[in-house]
């Protein structure tokens, strides 16, 4: 009997998309473009705004009855700033929307742009965390004390004493630096108003089809019915898709205005200036030890520089209260005392983007343990076996539960792959012959698939974390599986079809999966935070189950046989032992099919890896090159390795990015330098070396299928394995690299310093 | 990103592009040849011609010839057809070496040798090569033609001495026979623009060096010859000595372009870099 789970069958989703059959939002013919005048200035008084006769144009004073956007959490003293979808009055970031023109074509609606004559005043602006704490600093929303939305601290009862008692301290500050997700497409939304129903079917490339409809009616006030949300294919989402757009809210708006079809396509630069960003973030830990190098407290201080307004849903709350709620990652800490801060600036909105707040505070733990380990004469492996958690479940000092996993042991995996004493032996050689390698490790835990309890614990107003998945087959045989997620390269066309295979006895080939469409799917949250195959999985394997039971039921009557000694399998229903058999077809025609649903809201499930990279540090050049890769994963049951392998090289790819490359960055007037591919340093082939992947499976009871989400875990860990690798190879030097990107410029001014 | 409007012409002949160019440019009309400096730059709205002329028609514009000790290249060559030698002597075996470090391949398929020439990148390669060994190049006006040696040629940061009515048609480069020679270039990627290059030639006689070329490229306004550095080079035995002397006096001279990502320190640092490798590697 064939089982399809564990196999790595090729996706169904490939083919079209690599033979260029894809549907992109950009694909669709619209008769009118619309195109945004973008502010030049990071803050400032809005005294003019005004288009050439013969420019349809809007600005906020025509979208007087919209309301602004405004997400919402009910704890840490979060305070509910709002934007309005087109700037009123003033301007708070350099690429905000001010107004909206329409034209014929694309290429009009930039000449029409271009020509809008635009007067701000400039006012005063905070670009760093820093500048916005500053004690004069101008406060940038009304009605506030100051640019802190969020603040909040914790100390542990057991904290003082535990930090009084440690025979070592060891402090370690880390800068992570803003990063911008890079999708392959830029946001693009198509919006069609149908006189005949008043309706809108608004296209876009998103990540949350059915939150995006809900939230974009209520913003306009209108039904929700009258809006259909379509996300086709969507090349790259990242988490920067997940958050909704101010411009697709004015799309929509306009295309109900001039009961039109109107599209618009974003540019690089826009993308680049005026999509979320997201990591600009600064930690400083101070771990205290005992004498042999147990971990008894944990202090940290957190800020995050989280832009100039709010994302929605997540909030400006989501990159500081992720760091504090999960910095202890997968050590067991002892005590704990964190403060944590989100500072409001004149700087673009930061909202998730793959991995969140996790790559720093990963970064901030990987440099403690290492640091710790050369103050207290530990191998660096040996600390982390000391510290890692090996009970479950644990629950942390922040309420997190860790299910079943393997830290200690996948860490073992990654270090015996890795070779550690052949690479020191190399490495005393290359260093004979003036050549600086290095070897860095990195281990964590990635939670995933957590449903609404978490978001509601978090006070989010919106809490998403449930799944439906609707299921039919119908009296041919053949199955089609509504969901509410919204996958876009994670693959779930294909992973879902074989648990759903699995449990019916039929072939993937036989399943359709449906998703994307508000008209054809059951309400949903949309695909992010490594959530899609534990929930809308975990949903269709329970709505497959109960197809299953009535299939079952229906072959024991047809063969005369107890329904606990039927068994499917390869399309057919059969006596177990036996020659007797239905197919599966039949059964469904005599039944004029089966449909039923799942539901699933797990509490959460955490999977845990150990990156490590071997590096060349250039010190000629400064530059950092990455030899080798290796990633030791256990993400439980894995239903289609390829695509959990595809997970983690993109999710290492842009975790080397990061590490090395990529940053937003601007001046101390608040314009943004990186506004193209020239200046923002995505990674080519050249600079991602092959990664070599082990895996594990441990099976957790906390997710139906076995299986754990996987999507962040690169881009978690891979950023703290090349600084660890880095500061190994630069050892002679007696420097500290704790600043991400380690650009070329970064590691010469540190040598330099220390020479 | 959509350029703005412009009107595209597509002469035959160089004296068509030299007359289109005398009646366009004063009101912003350019050249185009492979465009990828000039197409981007469009998109961004950075360059806005209101005329372009497309000379990657015109046959007698493209291909190369050599004439004795000289190499001629026609401004319209694409960067591909140096993928190979293309003439004897060291320049024929570094043209295809720097050509590889131009960008990716599919820009090499369509950018040119002159319209790198024209743009004048202070990180363009053939610039620093054309610098280094003392070229020159060829521009058509309506009243005829003009050579202009590489010292004159670059005026600053993307400028140079061509003017605005003037079509770039031809360069020309020292074949170098039995020229020892060393290029090095150090970009953030694979295919960046250079952070800072070298090229070094010389010629070995008796056991030491004479006639030495020293360039570099990328870290100034516009790429140029270093005389210091050459002259640490000449009468010495090629080796670390001289060497390190020639990366010495080169650097002490430096003028180096800094922005945001870069310091002159750092600059330093690199050009010094590019020179000890470019030299190392003239010994192989």
């Amino acid at each position: 009997m064939t089982i399809w789970t564990g196999q790595r069958i090729t996706r169904f989703e490939d083919e079209n998309l690599l033979r260029g059959n894809g549907n992109f939002t950009a694909d669709l013919p619209s008769p009118l473009y619309l195109r945004f005048v973008r502010s030049p200035f990071a803050a400032g008084k809005i005294e003019r705004c005004t288009a050439p006769a013969g420019v349809t144009m809007f600005t906020a004073a025509d979208l007087d009855g919209v309301k602004p956007i405004q997400p919402m959490i009910r704890k840490f003293g979060y305070i509910p700033i709002l934007q309005h979808v087109l700037a009123r009055d003033v301007v708070r970031y350099t690429g905000e929307p001010v107004a909206a023109v329409i034209a014929n074509s694309e290429e009009q609606a930039e000449d029409f742009a271009d020509s809008v004559v635009l007067d701000i005043s400039p006012a005063q602006v905070s670009v760093t965390a820093a500048e916005g704490l500053a004690a004069h600093a101008p406060v940038i929303h009304p009605g506030m004390d100051s640019n802190i939305v969020v603040q909040t601290a914790m100390t542990t009862p057991d904290h003082a004493a535990a930090t009084a008692q440690a025979a070592h301290h060891v402090t370690t500050k880390i800068r992570s630096r803003r990063q911008s997700a890079l999708p392959m497409e830029t946001r693009a939304a198509h919006a069609a108003f149908d006189p005949a129903t008043g309706r809108v079917t608004l296209t876009c490339t998103a990540q949350m089809p059915h939150l995006m409809r809900t939230a974009i009616a209520a913003l306009l006030g209108m039904d929700e019915a009258d809006l259909r949300v379509i996300a086709p294919d969507v090349g790259g989402g990242f988490g920067q898709k997940m958050s909704l757009a101010a411009e697709y809210v004015v799309l929509v708006w306009a295309a109900r205005k001039l009961r039109a079809t109107i599209a618009w396509v974003e540019d690089r630069r826009e993308n680049l200036m005026a999509s979320f960003h997201s990591r600009d973030i600064e930690i400083e830990v101070t771990g205290a030890f005992d004498a042999t190098g147990k971990f008894l407290a944990l202090t940290a201080d957190i800020t995050a520089n989280v832009g100039a307004y709010a994302p929605y849903p997540n909030t400006a709350a989501v990159e500081p209260l992720m760091s504090f709620t999960e910095l202890p990652g997968p050590y067991d800490i002892g005590a704990y005392a964190c403060t944590a801060r989100g500072v409001i600036t004149n700087t673009c909105v930061s909202a998730p983007y793959r991995g969140v707040a996790r790559p720093a505070i990963t970064l901030a733990m990987e440099r403690l343990m290492d640091r710790a380990a050369e103050q207290i004469g530990l191998d660096p492996a040996e600390i982390r076996r000391r510290n890692l958690v090996h009970k479950f479940p644990h629950t942390t000092p922040t309420g997190l539960v860790y299910d079943d996993a393997s830290y200690i042991a996948t860490m073992e995996a990654a270090l015996r792959a890795a070779d550690v004493p052949a690479f020191r032996a190399r490495q005393r050689a290359a260093r004979a012959a003036g050549r600086h390698l290095g070897l860095g490790i990195s281990t964590f835990c990635e939670r995933t698939g957590y449903g609404s309890a978490a978001f509601a614990a978090r006070g989010m107003d919106v809490q998403p974390g449930w799944e439906n998945v609707d299921m039919r087959m119908d009296s041919h045989g053949f199955v089609t599986a509504r969901i509410g997620a919204s996958p876009h390269g994670q693959g779930l066309r294909t992973t879902l079809a074989q648990i759903i295979a699995d449990t019916l006895g039929i072939a993937p080939s036989q399943i359709q999966i449906v998703h994307g469409d508000t008209d054809d799917t059951p309400y949903g949250w949309g695909t992010f935070a490594s959530r899609s195959l534990v929930i809308s999985g975990g949903a269709s394997l329970i709505a497959a189950r109960k197809i299953r039971g009535k299939i079952i039921d229906e072959a024991a009557d047809i063969l005369e046989a107890a329904a606990v000694d039927i068994e499917l399998g390869d399309g057919l229903a059969r006596i177990a032992g036996t020659d007797r058999h239905i197919p599966i077809a039949d059964i469904a025609a005599a039944r004029n099919g089966f449909a039923d649903d799942g539901f699933y809201d797990p509490l959460g499930t955490f999977s845990n890896a150990t990156h490590i990279a071997v590096v060349e540090v250039d010190t000629g050049t400064c530059k950092v090159r990455v030899e080798q890769f290796i990633v030791a994963e256990d993400a439980g049951r894995l239903i289609n390795p390829m695509i959990v392998d595809g997970q983690i090289h993109g999710g290492v790819a842009q975790g080397i990015a990061n590490a090395l490359l990529e940053e937003i960055v601007y001046d101390e007037s608040g314009n943004i330098l990186t506004i193209s591919l020239a200046d923002f340093l995505a990674p080519t082939a050249h600079e991602i070396p092959p990664i070599r992947i082990l895996h594990r499976e441990t099976i957790s009871d906390a997710t139906i299928t076995g299986a754990k989400g996987i999507g962040e875990g690169g881009t978690i860990g891979a950023p703290a394995a090349v600084l660890n690798a880095i500061n190994d190879a630069l050892k002679p030097f007696n420097v500290e690299i704790n600043e991400m990107p380690a650009t070329p410029a970064r590691i010469f001014a540190a040598l330099q310093a220390a020479r | 990103m959509k350029p703005c409007d412009f009107i595209y012409h597509r002469p035959d002949t160089i004296a068509a592009a030299v007359a289109l160019l005398a009646e366009f440019a004063p009101a912003g009309g350019r050249i185009l040849a492979g465009g990828q400096s000039l197409v981007p730059m469009m998109a961004y709205r950075m360059a806005q011609p209101s005329h372009l002329i497309d000379i990657t028609r015109i046959a007698a514009l493209s291909g190369v010839q050599v004439t004795g000790q000289t190499l001629r290249i026609g401004a319209a060559t694409p960067h591909r057809h140096f993928a190979k030698p293309v003439c004897g002597g060291a320049l024929g075996e570094m043209l295809p070496h720097i050509a590889a470090h131009i960008a990716h391949a599919p820009i090499r398929n369509r950018g040119t040798f002159g319209g790198s020439l024209a743009n004048a990148d202070p990180a363009s390669e053939w610039c620093t090569l054309l610098a280094t060994l003392d070229g020159s190049v060829e521009a058509a006006i309506r009243t005829g033609t003009r050579h202009i040696p590489a010292a004159d040629f670059f005026t600053g940061v993307m400028a140079t001495a061509l003017p605005e009515d003037a079509l770039l048609t031809a360069a020309f480069l020292p074949i170098l026979q039995d020229y020892r020679w060393g290029f090095y270039e150090i970009s953030r990627r694979a295919g960046d623009y250079a952070m800072a290059m070298c090229l070094a030639a010389y010629r070995l006689q008796d056991g030491v060096m004479t006639d030495a070329h020293l360039g570099i490229g990328g870290a100034e306004a516009t790429p140029r010859r270093l005389p210091h550095a050459e002259s640490a080079l000449n009468g010495q035995p090629p080796g670390e000595t001289a060497f390190n002397r020639a990366t010495d006096a080169a650097s002490a001279s430096l003028d180096p372009m800094t922005d945001h990502t870069m310091t002159a320190d750092f600059r330093r640092h690199l050009v010094r870099t590019a020179i000890t490798r470019a030299l190392a590697g003239s010994r192989a």
